[in-house]
C-alpha cells in the first residue's frame, strides 16, 4: 500500500498520530520508520516534523532504524528474569549472532528487549512480530528461530 | 438442538503461546471423522486462569479439566472420553483425588477458594460470539441502566458498593463519577485505562482476550452515569490479540445497537475508538495517558487539576481501570448491597491477581478481598515448587513492595498492605523463595523504573539513576555502609518530589526490601557476600580438594583461564582472575566445586 492510502483510513486529526505511525511502520519493508514516513505523516496531519520526530522518539516500538522482517522482542520483566530470560537473551545473542538492538546481516532478525509481555503463567516468553512464544527453553528457541528462517 | 457436550479449550495468550491451536484444530478434525459435530461443541474461551499447565481445557457437563495438552492426545480422548463417556485420567489435572473430584463434580483446590465475579465468563463462553455473552446476563446491566435507573441512581449504586479503583490506587469509583458529574460543560469523556504495564500483571489481558463485552457495557454504564458520549479504551500494543478481539466486540455491539446512536432507544447515545500506546509503562499514568490519546509523547503533568475536572483536551474525563469497569454490570444487576457484602469493611469487592514466580499453579485468580496472603500461595497457589521456604511475596510491581513470611497471614486489602509498606497495586503478585536475593530484586525493579521514566523532572531522571547505581555497587561487591543510608535518603527525596506516580512510587521495592531484608543488604556490603548466591560478582567459587577427582573438565569450561591443575591432581581456581560465570560449576560431575 502507499503511504496515502494507510494514512487516508485516519481522519486528519493529530490526535491520530500513534495510530498512523504504527500503521506506516509495519506498512514499511524493514519494519521501521524512516524519514519519508515521518515526513508524509507531518504532512498529512498539518504538524511540525519536529513534533512528529518527538512524538516517534519517545515510544520505544517505533524504531528509526531499519530493522530485520522478524523482530524478536525478549521479555525483561521480573517472572520472566525468575524463570531465566537471562539464559534465552545469551542464547538468541549465540544463535544469531547480534546483540541486542542489532539486526542480523541477512535482514530476517532483529534483537530486542521489552517490558512484560503480560503471560507470566509461561515465563520465559519472547514476542516474534505478533506472536507469543512461551515456555522457552535452549532447544525450544532453536527450533522455533529455524522455523522463521524456513519461513519465506 | 443441544449438543450432548460442551468442549471448551482455554485460547488465552498464554495457552496459545503454548500452541493451544495445534490441539484445537487436530480435535476438530478428529471430531469430524468420528462425524460427532453435531453432538459436540468446541468452543475457544479466554483465559481459565492455570496458565503454566497449559493447553487447557474443560468438558461439560462432567467438568473434566484437561492440562498439559498435544495435539496427538486428541484420537485417545475422543474415542475414550466422547464416545465412551471415560475420561482419559493420566492427562486430567492429576490433584490428590482426581477421579473423586470428577465424579462428585467437586472443585479443584485451584479453583475452590476463588470467587470468580469478573472473570465468570472468562473460560466458560467464546469472547467472540455476542450471542454467548448475551446469554449469560450480558448487557442486561445497561438496559436495566437505560430504561430504570437515572444516571444519579447508577452513580449512587457504585457508591454505596464500596468499589475502588482497580488500576493500584483505589481511588473510590463512585466518587470519581460524582466528580466528573458535577464538572461544568457539556461535553465530557470515559476512557479505559487497558495500558497494563506493570511487569507481572496481565489480569486485564485476561478479561480483555476473554470477555470484551463486559468492558464494553462497564464504558456505557460509566459514560451514561457521568454524561460522555465519547469514549476511548487505550490498550497497549504488546497486546494483539486483545486488540483484534476487542475491535470486533466493538463492532458487534454496534451492529447490535448497543452502541452509537440512541442506544435501545433510551434516547442514550455512547460510542467508543480504540486507541493503542506504543510501548511506555508511563502512559498507564493517567495524565501520560490522556497526552498519548491526544497524539502527543506520553508526558505526565501535575495534578491538580484532576482529569475529572480537566482531561482529554481539557474537558472531564473519567479514566477507569478494566477490572473496575467489568465489576459495574454486577453492581448494576445484582444490586450494591450484594457486591458489599464481599470483602472487608474498606475494601469491597473481588480481586483478580495474576500469581506468578516460584509458585506451582502460575496464573490468573480471582478472591475476595479478605483473604490472606498464605491462602493465596499455598492454597489457591498450590505452594512452592520443590517445597523451597518462601521468603517474600511482591505486590504491586515496580511500585509496590515486599511482603514477608512472617506477615503471610494478613488478610488483603487496600489498607492492610499499605500498612505493611507495600501496595495492592494492579494485581501482580510475584512469590519469591530462599534462592532470591532481595537485593538484585529491589535492583531489578529499579532498573525498569530508570528506563520507563519520561525524563521530564529532575528527581525520577536522575534520582532513580543515582540509586540505582548504588544497587549496582552493593550487588558487585563495591558497597559502603553509608550507602544505605544514601540510599535511603535519596529515595524518600524522589518520593516526595517527582511529578507523577511513576516516580513518587518507584523507590517502594528499594525502601521495602531495606526495612524487612536489611540483613541482606549487609551482608553484600559488609561480608562481601551474596547469602542467595544470585549476585554473581559476590559468589566465591573454590575447589572443594576431597572431591576433586582432577578430571580437567572445569579448567576447560573456564572462559578466563582461571583455573590450573595436573589431569588427577587435584584443581586450584585464581580468585584473582576469576569472574564469577558459574562455568565450572556447571560443567563439575563430581559436586567437587563450592559456591559461597
Amino acid at each position: 500500500m502507499t503511504k496515502r492510502d494507510v494514512m487516508e483510513r485516519y481522519p486528519k486529526s493529530g490526535d491520530n498520530l500513534i495510530s498512523i505511525l504504527h500503521d506506516l511502520q509495519d506498512n514499511n519493508e524493514w519494519n521501521y520508520l524512516s524519514g519519508e514516513d515521518l515526513a508524509a505523516a507531518a504532512d498529512y496531519l498539518q504538524l511540525p516534523h519536529s513534533f512528529v520526530h518527538g512524538v516517534a522518539t519517545f515510544y520505544t516500538m517505533f524504531s528509526l532504524e531499519p530493522r530485520g522482517k522478524h523482530v524478536i522482542r525478549v521479555c525483561q520483566s521480573p517472572p520472566c528474569h525468575l524463570m531465566g530470560a537471562g539464559t534465552i537473551s545469551s542464547e538468541l545473542e549465540k544463535i544469531l549472532g547480534v546483540g541486542f538492538g542489532e539486526t542480523t546481516p541477512d535482514r530476517l532478525f532483529t534483537l530486542e528487549m521489552t517490558s512484560c509481555l503480560g503471560v507470566c503463567g509461561v515465563a520465559p516468553a519472547v514476542m516474534i512480530n505478533d506472536q507469543v512464544y512461551g515456555n522457552l527453553n535452549a532447544e525450544r528457541l532453536a527450533e522455533i528461530i529455524d522455523a522463521k528462517r524456513r519461513e519465506k | 438442538m443441544k449438543k450432548r457436550l460442551d468442549v471448551l479449550i482455554c485460547g488465552g495468550a498464554a495457552c496459545i503461546a503454548s500452541h493451544s491451536h495445534d490441539f484445537k484444530n487436530r480435535l476438530i478434525k478428529v471430531v469430524k471423522a468420528h462425524e460427532l459435530e453435531e453432538e459436540i461443541n468446541i468452543i475457544e474461551t479466554g483465559c481459565m486462569g492455570p496458565c503454566e499447565l497449559g493447553p487447557v481445557m474443560v468438558v461439560y457437563p462432567d467438568g473434566a479439566f484437561y492440562i498439559r495438552l498435544k495435539p496427538e492426545y486428541a484420537e485417545r480422548i475422543v474415542e475414550e472420553h466422547f464416545l465412551k463417556g471415560r475420561p482419559v485420567e493420566e492427562w486430567l489435572w492429576q490433584v490428590p483425588e482426581a477421579r473423586k473430584i470428577v465424579e462428585e463434580k467437586r472443585q479443584i483446590p485451584f479453583f475452590e477458594k476463588q470467587c470468580k465475579v469478573v472473570l465468570k465468563n472468562c473460560g466458560r463462553i467464546d469472547p467472540e460470539n455476542l450471542n454467548e455473552y448475551i446469554g449469560n446476563d450480558g448487557y442486561q446491566a445497561l438496559a436495566r441502566g437505560l430504561t430504570e435507573m437515572t444516571p444519579d441512581a447508577v452513580i449512587e449504586a457504585v457508591t454505596a458498593s464500596g468499589l475502588r479503583g482497580r488500576g493500584g490506587a483505589g481511588f473510590p469509583t463512585g466518587l470519581k463519577w460524582k466528580l466528573a458529574r458535577r464538572a461544568a460543560g457539556d461535553i465530557k469523556y470515559v476512557v479505559c485505562n487497558a495500558d497494563e504495564g506493570d511487569p507481572g500483571a496481565f489480569m486485564d489481558r485476561a478479561i480483555l482476550e476473554g470477555d470484551p463485552h463486559s468492558v464494553i457495557e462497564g464504558m456505557i454504564i460509566a459514560g451514561y452515569a457521568v454524561g460522555a458520549s465519547q469514549g476511548f479504551v487505550y490498550i497497549r500494543a504488546e497486546y494483539p490479540l486483545a486488540v483484534r478481539r476487542l475491535h470486533r466486540a466493538l463492532e458487534q455491539a454496534r451492529e447490535a445497537g448497543l452502541l452509537g446512536k440512541d442506544i435501545l432507544e433510551s434516547g442514550f447515545s455512547f460510542d467508543l475508538e480504540i486507541r493503542t500506546g506504543a510501548g511506555a509503562f508511563v502512559c498507564g499514568e493517567e495524565t501520560a495517558l490522556m497526552a498519548s490519546v491526544e497524539g502527543h509523547r506520553g508526558m505526565p503533568r501535575p495534578k491538580p487539576p484532576y482529569p475529572s475536572e480537566q482531561g482529554l483536551w481539557g474537558k472531564p474525563t473519567v479514566i477507569n481501570n478494566v477490572e473496575t469497569l467489568a465489576n459495574l454490570r454486577h453492581i448494576v444487576i445484582n444490586g450494591a448491597e450484594w457486591f458489599a457484602a464481599m470483602g472487608t469493611a474498606k475494601s469491597k469487592g473481588t480481586k483478580v491477581f495474576a500469581l506468578s514466580g516460584n509458585v506451582n499453579n502460575t496464573g490468573l485468580v480471582e478472591v475476595p478481598m479478605g483473604i490472606t496472603l498464605r491462602e493465596i500461595v499455598y492454597e489457591v497457589g498450590g505452594g512452592i515448587p520443590g517445597d523451597k521456604a518462601l521468603k517474600a511475596v511482591q505486590t504491586g510491581g515496580p511500585s509496590g513492595g515486599c511482603i514477608p513470611a512472617e506477615h503471610l497471614d494478613t488478610p488483603i486489602d487496600y489498607e492492610s498492605l499499605a500498612e505493611l509498606g507495600s501496595i495492592m497495586g494492579s494485581g501482580g503478585l510475584i512469590v519469591l523463595d530462599e534462592d532470591n536475593c532481595m537485593v538484585n530484586m529491589a535492583k531489578f525493579f529499579l532498573e525498569f523504573c530508570v528506563e520507563e521514566s519520561c525524563g521530564q523532572c529532575v528527581p525520577c531522571r536522575v534520582g532513580l539513576k543515582q540509586m540505582h547505581r548504588i544497587l549496582q555497587w552493593i550487588a558487585e561487591g563495591k558497597g559502603e555502609t553509608k550507602d544505605l543510608e544514601q540510599l535511603e535518603q535519596m529515595a524518600e527525596t524522589v518520593k516526595a518530589t517527582s511529578l507523577c506516580g511513576l516516580g513518587q512510587s518507584a523507590p517502594n521495592p528499594v525502601l521495602s526490601t531495606l526495612k524487612y531484608f536489611r540483613h541482606e543488604y549487609e551482608a553484600h556490603i559488609q561480608d562481601k557476600r551474596c547469602p542467595a548466591l544470585v549476585c554473581k560478582d559476590l559468589t566465591a567459587y573454590t575447589v572443594l580438594a576431597d572431591k576433586c577427582t582432577g578430571c580437567t573438565a572445569c579448567a576447560r569450561k573456564c572462559p578466563v583461564d582461571a583455573i590450573s591443575g595436573e589431569i588427577k591432581q587435584i584443581h586450584f581456581i585464581d580468585q584473582e582472575i576469576c569472574i564469577h560465570c558459574g562455568a565450572c560449576y556447571e560443567a563439575c560431575k563430581f559436586d567437587a566445586i563450592q559456591r559461597r
